[in-house]
């Protein structure tokens, strides 16, 4: 039952001031789960990925890594253990050619381990990836300096950067966003496949739509609380996230707090 | 009427890979500049009966400036704006001449031990303000210097302000010359070569973006000790040259002269592969040097001389050459 168990969160909790922007969240995940994290803006999905990717130290709280305690450990270091995580606001090296973004993630040190040492050539191993990812392997666009590819494609490279560290857990902050509905069709495939290959994947998303459809779980956060828990189709239904999301007034703001 | 028409617009990319090798004329296209200038550094300290032992001396300053101007540049490839080169440069000359007057090691050694003692001890102050950059990390690289000269001032440790004097020198002309000569054309061209590699990648990538290169899981932290590390040792090593030379080593080693001058061969040069600060540094020395007959007057028109540079060339005199050398061009009646 414990070795099932990828990634395991308990009584996290984070606060920027006076916000709380995660109030104690428990939160696990199993091998090759699929699941979603949603919530209206604010509600702290942002900060959870940081905290679990290492980019933030929690206030109180574990997260457990294959049951190891990664709390406040560096990213690269997290990253090397496999917990790979993308950008929300992405990150691409701008100043280099497209497909060097890939072999960035290629010298890692877990590339090295895994594949041991020196292994082929990386430039044709992250052409390979890319074109996995649907870019053409003979258009000019893979040499282009990255500053000049449309947002779209962009997205296209964060995530193979991602993938390029082979990782066993794939936490996708917002990677659909801002594509134009073509371009999330073919990238919700992709997902997909990686997710049957054995990829555990968080995916935090707001659109609802597309994540419902590749989810197996999803978790609703609300003011940096779990509101809700449950699949998909539930989940739809609850009271407590229609009324995050649409406002009508069960949980009131005290402003006098 | 006249206008201007490119010759060869096709060289640049023929010679962009391995297909440079197809012919004489690509061949000597790639390879011309990097020969030129190596024999340019390498035949100025055969020349000294022509050029005479005054300018002889300007260049080797010169070439140890450019040593310094080199380091400069590749601190700034992790996006660490260096204001403090002198700290760099003073310890290395401070370590050389300890090495030398109290431990009485011979010449050679003590400059080749102050390249790296004086890096480490460069680099374990330098690396925990690695984590803050731009102007935040310029600030504190511009107090450090005065830090340790005004230390040295008030505890009178190293000699305090007479200095340490009677270091010995490298006695033969062309040994002094050339060690610094081959530094220079070994460091231009080892770096370069470091930057076009994977790891050279990753250094870059520092500059760009730190995040997504922790993401990726590179050790960020290891690559920045080692690149400042490198620079460290670089500016040590013109450092320990200068105290050498001079004999002599004092608090102005940390003076503010050491700081600006690799900033401003870069700014002149031009910040691109190395061979702008390179070409600054043979610029700015011998033209302050042919200044010194101006008398106070001299700061003043190096100033205006830069600044007239800086406003006719905002690229950097190196990066306008390459472009032009790139887009070979004729006038052409029409």
């Amino acid at each position: 039952m414990e070795r099932d168990i990828i990634l395991e969160v308990r009584d996290l909790g984070k606060s920027f001031g006076g916000i709380k922007a995660i109030d104690s969240l428990y939160l696990s995940l199993k091998r090759g789960e699929l699941l979603g994290i949603i919530g209206p803006n604010g509600s702290g999905k942002s900060t959870l990925v940081n905290i679990i990717s290492g980019f933030l130290k929690p206030d109180k709280g574990k997260v457990l890594y294959k049951g190891l305690d990664i709390t406040g450990m560096s990213p690269y270091k997290i990253a090397n253990m496999g917990l790979v995580r993308s950008f929300q606001f992405i990150r691409p090296f701008y100043k280099i050619p497209v497909y060097k973004n890939v072999v960035i993630s290629l010298c890692s040190e877990r590339v090295k381990r895994l594949k041991g040492g020196k292994f082929g050539r990386r430039d044709e191993v992250a052409i390979d990836l890319l074109e996995e990812l649907g870019f053409e392997r003979d258009s000019r666009l893979l040499y282009k300096q990255t500053s000049e590819l449309p947002h779209g494609y962009l997205r296209r490279v964060e995530l193979a950067r991602c993938i390029a560290l082979n990782p066993e857990l794939l936490i996708l902050d917002e990677i659909l966003s801002g594509m134009s509905k073509p371009e999330v069709a073919s990238i919700i495939p992709i997902i997909k496949k990686l997710n049957e290959q054995g990829l555990s994947i968080i995916m935090v998303e707001h659109r609802i739509k597309e994540l419902f459809q590749l989810a197996h779980r999803v978790v609703v956060l609300n003011f940096g609380r779990k509101i809700a828990d449950s699949t998909p189709d539930k989940v739809v239904q609850d009271k407590m996230v229609k009324s995050a999301y649409l406002g009508k007034a069960e949980i009131k703001i005290n402003f006098w707090r | 009427m006249k206008r201007k028409e490119r010759i060869d617009r096709g060289i640049k990319a023929r010679c962009d890979d391995i297909y440079a090798l197809l012919s004489l004329k690509e061949i000597s296209y790639v390879v011309a500049p990097k020969v030129c200038f190596v024999l340019f550094i390498l035949t100025i300290p055969l020349l000294k009966c022509f050029l005479g032992y005054y300018w002889e001396r300007v260049f080797y300053l010169a070439t140890l400036m450019a040593i310094l101007a080199i380091s400069w540049e590749l601190l700034s490839y992790i996006g660490l704006i260096s204001l403090g080169q002198a700290f760099v440069f003073g310890v290395g000359a401070y370590t050389s001449g300890i090495l030398n007057i109290n431990f009485h090691m011979p010449v050679l050694l003590s400059i080749l031990l102050a390249s790296v003692f004086g890096a480490l001890i460069c680099t374990l102050i330098l690396f925990p303000a690695s984590k803050i950059r731009g102007i935040y990390f310029a600030m504190i690289t511009l107090c450090i210097p005065m830090f340790f000269s005004k230390m040295i001032e008030a505890t009178e440790i190293f000699g305090g302000t007479s200095g340490i004097s009677g270091v010995s020198s490298i006695n033969n002309y062309y040994v002094e010359m050339y060690l610094a000569a081959f530094m220079l054309i070994g460091a231009f061209f080892c770096l370069r070569r470091l930057m076009s590699t994977d790891f050279g990648l990753l250094i870059r990538g520092i500059k760009d973006n730190e995040f997504s290169l922790m993401a990726s899981g590179i050790n960020i932290y290891k690559i920045k000790f080692f690149v400042i590390f490198l620079s460290s040792a670089l500016g040590c090593f013109a450092g320990a040259c200068m105290c050498h030379y001079y004999q002599f080593v004092g608090i102005s080693a940390f003076s503010l002269d050491y700081s600006i001058i690799p900033l401003s061969c870069a700014i002149l040069g031009g910040v691109d592969g190395f061979a702008g600060s390179l070409l600054g540094a043979f610029i700015v020395c011998p033209l302050s040097e042919m200044l010194r007959g101006f008398g106070t007057l001299r700061i003043v028109i190096y100033s205006i001389l830069l600044i007239i540079f800086i406003l006719l060339v905002p690229e950097g005199l190196f990066s306008y050459i390459s472009r032009k050398y790139h887009q070979l061009e004729r006038w052409k009646e029409i």
